[in-house]
């Protein structure tokens, strides 16, 4: 009888060295995207349309910054996460390395962004 | 122990080209990357759109004037038909992580509803937004 669990026995495998986190923590995200991205995809809609003032305002309101704020962070480390498993695949060496630096950069940049952006519209 | 046939073994066959006839299951798949990826593209628009807002009417303008031009429109209605695509692929994989629907025909029937699912998700956005 094996005294190892399933889990310690994955952890630390695969090429990645990581075992099953970056397929765990995708499952994760995909549950909640399913959530998200509706919600989200009609406020920005209604949003998308209105002239400057009423952006504005409608950003002010809680619940449309509140939701574009989760759906930014966790839409773009999503997608971050997809573009780094291409990378993975199918770019080697140097250059994967540097692409997935820059996939992670403009990710990063682009939440940081996003949440200025909502709490400079929010107060 | 040195890996003497480096560089010379065989390769599983790429999944696109003449080596499989293409499949729903693989080009259904296939596109959940491709939309992943485009999504990263959407989130670069609305985080412009979004930064323009918080800048000055005019950056607002500027940006808000490409995002609704005729080029803008076809781009975001592409943007939202990937977003429900990727959203449909993806509970696919958590479906299928549960251990339900692995069956054949089964995954190939999620794939067809992926891609009408995505197809009327995006009738309704424009409709209703």
């Amino acid at each position: 009888m094996r005294f190892l669990t399933d889990r310690k026995r994955a952890q630390g495998l695969g090429s990645g060295r990581t075992g099953t986190h970056h397929h765990w923590k995708m499952m994760i995200s995909s549950a909640v995207l399913v959530v998200l991205v509706p919600l989200f995809v009609f406020t920005f809609g209604t949003a998308l349309g209105r002239d400057y003032e009423a952006v504005l305002a409608f950003f002010a309101r809680p619940f449309p910054a509140i939701l574009t704020a989760l759906t930014a962070v966790v839409v773009i480390l999503h997608c971050k996460s997809e573009a780094d498993e291409a990378i993975i695949d199918y770019v080697h060496g140097t250059p994967g390395k540097l692409l997935i630096v820059a996939v992670g950069a403009l990710s990063y940049t682009l939440i940081a962004a996003a949440l200025f952006a909502l709490v400079k519209l929010a107060l | 122990m040195a890996d003497v046939n480096r560089g010379n073994r065989p390769l599983s066959p790429f999944m696109i080209g003449t080596y499989y006839r293409p499949q729903m299951t693989s080009i259904s798949s296939i596109m959940v990357r491709i939309t992943g990826i485009a999504t990263l593209g959407t989130a670069f628009l609305v985080v412009c759109w979004l930064l323009a807002a918080a800048t000055s009417p005019d950056a607002f303008a500027v940006v808000d004037g490409l995002l609704r031009s005729f080029v803008g429109d076809i781009l975001m209605l592409c943007a939202t038909w990937a977003i429900w695509y990727h959203m449909l692929g993806r509970l696919r994989h958590v479906i299928w992580d549960l251990g339900y629907l692995v069956e054949l025909d089964v995954s190939q029937k999620m794939g067809w509803g992926m891609f009408i699912g995505a197809t009327v998700l995006t009738i309704i956005t424009v409709l209703v937004v």
